[in-house]
């Protein structure tokens, strides 16, 4: 009930409240900047970046996704990235010389997603009983197998053409207007990384607002219920095991949506992008931004993806400029830095960067919330 | 009939290992109630500093033997060092965090650990010198190398040895009562974070000893090599039933037999249509199979929905 009067809070903080004009100049100076950041980022950074900008637009898709299964219902996935693989390896199989299908986009993208939408069901129907962990070793697996089978799938009869992987997938057309050409609009150059921003933005924006009117809905609430009781929710009337599966799906839809956008942006995709440290990264990105609140997972994809990137640009350097000579590999030490950082970020902020309003609470100062959490750590260690 | 022997011997001398390591995970999840995900990196960093201190002794004259013996004993105290650096850092100020902040943590070290030791080490695999006594032996057929008699038997007499530990010393009674009840543990003035300190330096130090067993039965050691080991060992103990010590001995032992049986026979199963490289696939499958029929694993105990 104090939910009700909370969550708006949210939505202000990332739309603003359109009574204020405050709210309205905030709102549209975001706008604007998120139009323009395509070209300021290539004009101060170069055209590489705008790539992983777009890259990182992925993954805050992909981060949102599984935070309605994380965050929002509490159950901890591992092999999530099973679900990117499906979309995008759907994709793959009939927009490319493959199969020689090249079917469009229209098709292929929903097909891909409903495609994940089944296996989510598939992998939640017989594992939702499993309690926490068990249920995270039993995705982990999911995931792998699925890998695997990517893999290995090119003989007797090659499907997937093994670890090579797919290449020349057709790019994203919408009508006659590929993304993957540059055009001139209203007298503005925009290159295929420029195109691909913007239609990101659209669905990463699209999702940030179905998962906020979700979180708002009945199965938010019913979700929510679940992650925070089990028991009591379901003494409260909810059918727990169709909301749980409710959430993997809708989950795993995102997930397929994205891996198609992935596949056409790429236009090559391999087993390799879809192991178990991506799947990690995911849930690192979820957890550190701060679980069950849609900005902090925002942040926490975006940084996940532009901090390593950043490193990688700074760690080479910064050693020439320090020491006179490459003294580590960089390789080696962007990954040690970043590493460093999930760690301290941790400690200093254990409920994430941004963490959700019912969060905050639980983790006040406030002597009997306090002592609540305190015993279901040890109720946990059990 | 002799490949089927063959297959449970390289079985049984695969699930040794996996059951030390998984112990490991097993002990830190009975007190905590946390995966331990850098668990499989310990078990990297014991064989590499075990290759070290070999590779300094190996010329300076003394027997073989006692040159592994004393790699065997570095290692593991580095090991045992590092598991206690690795709770005080990462878990210690985070036990009444949210349940997955120490999660993330865990991955953070795991990468942290990892590029040190491709730092440290490199990149290149290295060989492991062969320092027992690896004539083949003929058995019914199969081939069995002293070397993995070895393994098998050291792997028994160290459980043996822990479940002594954990059930008839003083402080496994300690263990046992942080890991049934912390604060009630606590009352009755045993001290928490010393027992928690002591189980991850014992799962740590059998995390040494398993990686000098995989490098000693392979010839390899690798910086990458605790990750996929770390995954098996993880879902054996989550296969016998996790916070369980008998299940994970079980668990492991099960899974290498089930990968190398599986890995020597699914080839003739399904008509040559899947190979080998499917051994992983058909580890997770039997996971999962097993989850769904006993969700709390095989000697793990019913654990009534929690209020």
């Amino acid at each position: 009930m104090m939910n009700k009067k909370q969550k708006p809070m949210i939505q202000e903080m990332i739309f603003g409240n359109p009574s204020s004009r405050k709210a309205w100049f905030v709102f549209a100076a975001l706008a604007v900047a998120l139009l323009l950041l395509p070209f300021a980022t290539e004009a101060l950074l170069g055209r590489g970046w705008v790539r992983i900008v777009d890259f990182a637009l992925l993954y805050i898709m992909l981060a949102l996704g599984l935070n309605i299964v994380v965050g929002y219902a509490g159950l901890l996935d591992l092999g999530y990235i099973a679900f990117f693989a499906v979309g995008a390896y759907c994709y793959a199989l009939l927009g490319s010389p493959q199969f020689g299908l090249h079917l469009p986009f229209w098709v292929v993208l929903p097909l891909g997603a409903l495609l994940a939408c089944a296996f989510g069901v598939l992998l939640g129907a017989p594992t939702l009983r499993l309690r926490g962990d068990y249920l995270a070793i039993v995705t982990l697996g999911f995931g792998e197998i699925i890998r695997i089978f990517l893999n290995n799938l090119n003989a007797p009869v090659n499907i997937t053409n093994g670890p090579q992987g797919i290449n020349m997938i057709d790019p994203i057309r919408i009508g006659g207007f590929s993304l993957s050409g540059t055009h001139e609009l209203f007298g503005i150059t925009f290159s295929p990384v420029h195109l691909y921003y913007y239609l990101f933005l659209c669905v990463t924006l699209l999702v940030i607002f179905v998962s906020l009117r979700l979180e708002d809905s009945r199965i938010g609430r019913a979700w929510m219920a679940i992650r925070e009781d089990e028991v009591a929710a379901s003494a409260m009337g909810i059918n727990t095991r169709d909301i749980k599966l409710l959430a993997f799906a809708m989950g795993a839809t995102f997930g397929g949506a994205a891996g198609g956008l992935f596949a056409g942006f790429q236009g090559f995709i391999s087993p390799e992008s879809f192991g178990l440290t991506e799947s990690v990264m995911v849930v690192c990105m979820v957890v550190l931004g701060g679980m069950g609140n849609i900005g902090g997972v925002v942040l926490g994809g975006a940084l996940l993806v532009l901090l390593p990137e950043a490193l990688r640009n700074g760690a080479g350097p910064a050693q020439q400029a320090l020491f006179g000579k490459t003294l580590i590999d960089p390789e080696s030490l962007r990954m040690l830095m970043f590493g460093l950082a999930l760690v301290l970020v941790m400690l200093w902020r254990p409920a994430g960067l941004w963490p959700s309003t019912q969060r905050r609470r639980e983790l006040s100062p406030d002597a009997e919330v306090a002592h609540q959490e305190q015993e279901s750590v040890y109720d946990a260690a059990k | 009939m002799e490949t089927l022997l063959q297959q449970i011997i390289n079985g049984l001398v695969q699930g040794s290992v996996y059951a030390l390591v998984a112990l490991g995970y097993t002990m830190v999840y009975g007190i905590l109630g946390l995966i331990n995900f850098a668990h499989g990196e310990v078990v990297m960093v014991g064989a590499m500093v075990a290759l070290s201190a070999i590779m300094l002794l190996i010329n300076s004259g003394l027997p073989p033997l006692l040159v592994l013996l004393a790699g065997m004993i570095v290692a593991a105290t580095a090991c045992m060092a590092l598991g206690y650096a690795i709770e005080r850092v990462a878990y210690r100020p985070l036990r009444n965090a949210p349940r997955l902040a120490p999660l993330i943590t865990a991955i953070g070290v795991s990468i942290v650990l990892q590029n040190l030791a491709m730092i440290i080490w490199g990149r290149e695999y290295h060989a492991f010198p062969q320092l027992l006594p690896n004539s083949p032996h003929m058995l019914a057929g199969a081939v069995i190398n002293e070397v993995q008699i070895i393994i098998v038997l050291a792997a028994l007499a160290v459980m043996a040895g822990l479940l002594v530990l954990v059930h008839r010393t003083r402080l496994g009674r300690a263990m046992r009562a942080v890991a049934e009840n912390p604060a009630a543990a606590a009352l009755m003035g045993v001290d928490i974070n010393a027992v928690i300190s002591v189980t991850f330096m014992t799962g740590s130090a059998l995390a040494a000893l398993a990686g000098i067993m995989v490098s000693a039965n392979y010839g390899i050691v690798h910086y990458y090599m605790g990750a996929i080991l770390g995954l098996k060992a993880f879902t054996a103990a989550v296969l016998g039933g996790i916070g369980n010590l008998r299940g994970a001995m079980l668990g492991g032992v099960l899974l290498g037999l089930i990968e190398s049986l599986g890995a020597g026979y699914i080839g003739d199963l399904s008509g040559g249509f899947f190979g080998s490289h499917y051994q992983d696939v058909f580890a997770f499958f039997v996971l999962i199979a097993v989850l769904i029929f006993r969700p709390s694993g095989l000697l793990g105990e019913r654990v009534a929905e929690r209020a």
